[in-house]
């Protein structure tokens, strides 16, 4: 034999049927055709209160709507709408009383989009203060104070395991360690303390297999987990990975680049001032083996107080490839009140990134400005020469995605602290309207 | 513990005792409060019917508490002006007792303090007194006036001669794993405390609970 779950009674104040879902558990009811609240413990549902809330509101979860929330089932029975006023504005969230005969109470609360899944904690938390900010601990887990707000009952609609008036009105303190919020609601009669784990729209319309999407959450709420700031963490971890990876590479390149000279001339001469055109030659031509790689063209140059241009092209005497660059040679020094200076360098390195093997010669065309009435320098050729560069830039490009998400992470941290009493007084311009 | 039977003074229907030395049951058909006399039970009153409840606990259902099974026996309903609640009496299998409260779906576990202490008489209670009762330091949160609601099965007292009692519900301290709480009962005058923990049903084991319509 089973017993019955719902308990059919008569509004003594417009007789309409009101259902009783929890039974001997409820303290009150909600008449739903007239909106008055009933003592449901009385046979007769006498009237505690006849409707009076300023505007009527719909839940998104119909009473009577049954789901399942970490796998045990749960009937929505009662529903009301609280209103806390900070800074002059009024911020309306919705509570769901969620019964189960076999399990008691759970509450699920909804703000903007953002859910919580909240039960009524028996043991009285400890509070210590970090500095101004209280602290709540609670199994060993950390609850940073977040804001108090005097809350009020508006809206109220079914069942409720406690006497609920329009206009009731507590203290509430919030305490975060998202996921996780620790609530402590203060009467002048009791304190009571309550553990919400934050859920999404869409979980909580998965859980009571509402029709439709869930509407999509707005802002940053006080409890909502940072799904940034473990992914930066993991991501962090990575790079670093990829740095030794990378270390590793720039080491084996090191240690195994065969630095090659194909080519190098003599001491040269040219004479300063001349046209470029009149002083371009080609080398005698060299031979590139073995892989495709790098090669660096060194230009050495005696100048002083003064600069030297190369126009460079390398040909490949087969295909007729050819890579033209030039370089640019200057030394400058000179002494001032701080001392000695000097500015450029006598040498330069050009890279071509990667040329294949083959015969080449380099046709040159220098030009020089130099207070001297000669110039000497000196072209050298090497093959498979190591350089940082595409290493460098590989570690900054693999450093953006953690950079990105870290400072999402520390977006997401700050828009939430926004909306707490701790919020930087940054917006204080705001209280003048 | 052997069931003992007993036929009804009013009905004449057999009652079936769970617990041999129950003071007062009331007949499961006539709802006659019966209390024993020697062998014999005497009428000495009716209980109008319950108040449909959504309680899973009923008389009969089983469960092990701190190694120790126990078996629901009896249940008291109290009212008070801002609620209710049942109060289900156990016997345990080593033969001792304690107290079931479920109020508003919170279920918690009592049984008499063994080291009460020095209890405050009635009129001296106020919430937020401290008292230190079986090494636990407690403090009084609420007092609840309630009167009987009802009452079913086999309680080891008498109820009928009772209509209001006294109730200082206690908070403890928080420490520990477990929400302990204490109340002190002065339904006979003296003030008896019970020490106790909320749990979770599932955490009794529970077995021959009531079944609910749909769940």
């Amino acid at each position: 034999m089973s017993a019955p779950a719902v308990a059919s009674l008569t509004c003594p104040q417009c007789g309409a049927a009101v259902e009783l879902r929890t039974l001997d558990q409820a303290l009150s009811v909600v008449c739903a055709s007239c909106g008055s609240i009933l003592d449901a413990r009385d046979p007769n549902l006498h009237v505690l209160q006849e409707f009076q809330a300023r505007q009527k509101f719909t839940p998104q979860i119909p009473l009577g709507t049954r789901g399942t929330l970490k796998g045990e089932k749960w009937e929505v029975v009662g529903y009301q709408v609280r209103r806390a006023s900070i800074d002059g504005t009024d911020y309306f969230w919705d509570e769901y009383v969620l019964f189960n005969p076999y399990k008691g109470f759970r509450y699920l609360t909804q703000y903007d989009g953002h859910w919580n899944d909240v039960q009524v904690v028996k043991t009285v938390p400890k509070q210590t203060m970090h500095g101004e900010q209280p602290v709540i601990t609670l199994h060993d887990e950390t609850f940073k104070h977040f804001q108090t707000a005097t809350a009020y009952t508006e809206f109220v609609l079914g069942e409720f395991p406690w006497q609920v008036n329009v206009g009731d009105k507590v203290i509430a303190r919030d305490f975060v360690a998202p996921p996780r919020m620790l609530s402590e609601e203060r009467t002048d009669d009791e304190t009571t303390w309550s553990l919400g784990t934050y859920m999404t729209g869409d979980q909580v319309w998965a859980a009571f297999a509402l029709p439709g999407k869930a509407p999509h959450a707005r802002g940053v709420y006080a409890n909502q987990p940072d799904v940034y700031k473990p992914l930066a963490g993991s991501m962090a971890k990575r790079y670093l990975l990829f740095v030794a990876i990378i270390a590793a590479l720039v080491f084996i390149r090191l240690v195994t680049a065969s630095r090659e000279t194909v080519f190098a001339t003599n001491a040269q001469f040219l004479r300063p001032g001349a046209p470029a055109d009149s002083l371009a030659f080609v080398t005698p031509s060299f031979t590139l083996r073995g892989r495709t790689t790098d090669l660096e063209v060194t230009t050495e140059a005696q100048v002083d107080n003064g600069w030297a241009y190369f126009e460079y092209a390398l040909v490949n005497e087969q295909t007729g490839t050819t890579y033209e660059f030039g370089r640019e040679v200057s030394y400058y020094y000179g002494r001032d009140e701080d001392g000695n200076w000097s500015e450029g360098s006598r040498r330069d390195h050009a890279l071509l990134p990667s040329v294949p093997a083959g015969q080449y010669f380099l046709r040159v065309a220098p030009e020089a400005q130099v207070p001297t009435p000669f110039l000497e320098y000196r072209i050298v050729v090497r093959r498979d020469v190591p350089t940082y560069t595409p290493y460098l830039i590989a570690l900054a490009l693999l450093a953006l995605p953690p950079i990105l998400v870290g400072l999402r992470a520390w977006g997401m941290e700050s828009a939430r602290w926004k909306e707490s009493d701790y919020a930087p007084s940054s917006d204080d311009d705001d209280d003048d309207e | 513990m052997t069931a003992r039977t007993a036929a009804c003074p009013n009905c004449g229907a057999t009652i079936e005792f769970r617990w041999s030395s129950a003071v007062q049951t009331v007949c499961p058909y006539c709802k006659a409060v019966l209390v024993r006399r020697d062998l014999d039970l005497e009428k000495v009153g009716m209980v109008s019917d319950l108040p449909p409840t959504s309680s899973p606990i009923q008389l009969g259902t089983e469960g092990r508490w701190q190694n120790d099974g126990f078996v629901v026996v009896g249940r008291i309903v109290y009212r008070y002006d801002r609620g209710g609640w049942n109060e289900w009496y156990l016997r345990t299998m080593h033969g001792g007792d304690a107290w079931l409260s479920d109020a508003q779906g919170d279920i918690a576990i009592s049984s008499s303090a063994k080291e009460p202490g020095l209890l405050p008489a009635a009129d001296h209670l106020r919430v937020g007194q401290q008292y230190v009762i079986d090494g636990t330091r407690f403090r009084v949160a609420s007092l609840t006036r309630a009167h009987y609601a009802g009452v079913e099965g086999e309680l080891p007292f008498t109820t009928w001669d009772r209509d209001e009692s006294l109730f200082a519900d206690l908070d403890g301290d928080g420490s520990g794993d477990t929400p302990r709480f204490a109340t002190i009962d002065y339904s006979d005058g003296a003030p008896v405390a019970y020490v106790g923990t909320y749990v979770e049903l599932e955490q009794l084991a529970p077995k021959n609970l009531r079944r609910i319509e749909g769940w």
